[in-house]
């Protein structure tokens, strides 16, 4: 079976491509090797600490009651820092293994402008040029590079107000508020789109793969490159076999006289 | 501090709701004046104020002036600052300023605080440090326009002069003002050290030579609770970088309490549209779907 890790760095590849397990069963493919999902969960840990213990920091009028969880008030105040430090660090590592796949290109302008029926879901599958990554995926990740270096910077300052001084303090102080708020909706459509929003998508991050009529409904270009055959026609295909197992179920039920249809298997 | 149960409560930072008991007693608003013309630079109060706060006396730093050290400190809040200024006409003056925490009528580092009960402001004016609420994030001081509260890194907890608040209570004045041998420093209501003051300005301009004598009681911050006279009242960074017109940064006033919790509420509704994207638009699965085409 051919994989996805071809797309990943030379070096990446070289590297990690050893790291771990995946297993890969009949109709999968092959989405993310175990160092991109080990790179994943140690930055979604991360993410996940800084947020709830700045939140009860930044509303402590709604959020206060999150900073026990840490420890107390001043534990919170201490922990934050270091939750955003390893972010950074985890981060910084899933940028070297995705910067390749995330560069920008022609598609994902013609994504973006089609971005109305993307939410809308009017394509029963994606463009024929969507890769392994679309532009909206790649937005969130260069959103998260830029927001990451903001909340960075502007935290290093807050953390070190004797060489920043107050007035530097006071703008890093509405600067990490705007770009945590960001992220902070970054992270909720990202979730949404991962779990029950695109069903299927979750194993991803998980075992590290997906069915092919995912690849081929959400990725059809990466589905092409990995797979070597025609999306469209795959899916086609799918649909003929599906249409007429259900046609024949139908046609039993109606012998039996009974009105339930068949459920398929799905995923 | 024991202060809390002997003082009315005006602000309490990082609070949720109504301050407790807030506005069902008048107080009046207590105030320091600091007359730096009289002021000889001795020091007494300095070490009044570690004596009476159980502080042991820091090292000192000499820079060629009559100053202490170059600023107050996390366990040295009161500090005589010195500048030798040079008049238009020639003349010289050494000019002698009592730094402390200026107990704003708006304080910045109230406004600024996250940690709730960590800084109160009583109905007296009295701005105080609670460090057992302190969670050590140091906004204060940013906050501050006066570079007043210090860090201890020690204790990660912030302090500043506390205006004596326990001896406040117990009906004494400050211990700075209690060991002035020149009347320079004053204590009582505000409305008395301002008549006070504003008397002895008039007495500088029209009978000893200081036509922009003055009293500094700013009102970009609503006034403070320790007022000065000076010689020279429009140029009062002169006195050791008196600020003209204190400033509490943007951040911490209309962006804390207004920017913020609409940014808030804003980022939060992405949860409820996602909500109804669920509902109306319903989740892409992957193709083909089993039964979707009889629908």
């Amino acid at each position: 079976m051919t994989t996805s890790a071809e797309p990943y760095g030379e070096i990446t590849q070289r590297d990690f491509g050893g790291f771990g397990r995946t297993v890969v069963h009949q109709g999968e493919l092959l989405r993310h090797p175990t160092y991109t999902r080990f790179l994943h969960w140690t930055v979604a840990i991360f993410f996940f600490a800084a947020l709830l213990s700045g939140l009860a920091v930044y509303a402590p009028w709604t959020f206060g009651w999150l900073a026990p969880l840490f420890g107390g008030g001043p534990m919170t105040r201490f922990l934050h820092p270091w939750f955003g430090i390893g972010f950074v660090i985890a981060w910084f590592f899933q940028f070297l293994n995705w910067r390749q796949l995330m560069s920008w290109t022609e598609a994902d302008s013609r994504w973006l402008r089609n971005i109305r029926r993307y939410i809308k879901n009017e394509d029963r599958i994606e463009a024929e040029d969507v890769g392994f990554y679309n532009g909206g995926q790649k937005v969130q990740f260069w959103e998260i590079l830029f927001g990451g270096l903001v909340l960075l910077i502007s935290g290093l300052l807050m953390w070190l107000p004797e060489i920043s001084g107050r007035i530097l303090v006071a703008i890093s102080y509405v600067l990490h508020d705007i770009f945590a708020l960001i992220m902070l909706g970054g992270i909720f459509v990202h979730i949404y789109l991962s779990t029950i929003g695109q069903p299927g998508t979750f194993r991803a991050m998980t075992r590290g793969v997906v069915s092919r009529a995912w690849g081929w409904t959400h990725h059809p270009a990466w589905y092409r490159s990995v797979t070597g055959r025609d999306p469209r026609e795959d899916c086609e295909a799918a649909r003929r076999r599906l249409s007429n197992r259900e046609r024949s179920a139908t046609s039993v039920e109606r012998a039996d006289a009974q009105s339930t249809p068949q459920q398929s298997t799905r995923d | 501090m024991a202060t809390e149960r002997l003082f009315q409560i005006k602000a309490i930072s990082g609070h949720v709701g109504a301050v407790p008991g807030g506005g069902m007693q008048s107080d009046l608003e207590v105030c320091k004046l600091v007359d730096v013309t009289t002021c000889i630079g001795c020091k007494a109060c300095e070490v009044a104020c570690v004596e009476w706060n159980k502080y042991p006396f820091r090292e000192t730093t000499f820079d060629n002036t009559y100053q202490t050290m170059p600023s107050t400190e996390w366990n040295y809040w009161n500090l005589i600052k010195f500048n030798e200024h040079q008049r238009a006409d020639g003349t010289q003056m050494w000019l002698m300023r009592k730094d402390q925490c200026m107990h704003c009528a708006d304080p910045g580092c109230l406004r600024a605080c996250p940690a709730d009960g960590a800084i109160v402001q009583y109905t007296n004016g009295i701005v105080d440090f609670n460090q057992e609420h302190c969670i050590g994030c140091q906004y204060c001081v940013s906050g501050c326009p006066f570079n007043i509260p210090k860090f201890n890194s020690a204790t990660k907890t912030v302090f500043k002069c506390t205006l004596c608040s326990d001896r406040v209570g117990a009906g004494l004045e400050p211990a700075c003002i209690k060991a002035c041998p020149t009347g320079c420093l004053h204590f009582g209501t505000k409305s008395e050290m301002k008549e006070l003051a504003e008397a002895r300005a008039s007495q500088l301009r029209e009978q000893s030579g200081f036509p922009d004598a003055g009293v500094y009681d700013p009102s970009s911050i609503g006034g403070t609770h320790v007022i000065y006279v000076l010689h020279d009242a429009k140029h009062p960074e002169l006195y050791g970088g008196l600020p003209a017109d204190p400033q509490i940064p943007f951040s911490y006033t209309y962006w804390k309490w207004l920017a913020k919790p609409i940014g808030l509420v804003i980022t939060l509704l992405g949860l409820l549209a996602i909500v109804f994207h669920y509902i109306f638009t319903g989740p892409k699965r992957p193709q083909p779907e089993a039964g979707r085409e009889e629908l």
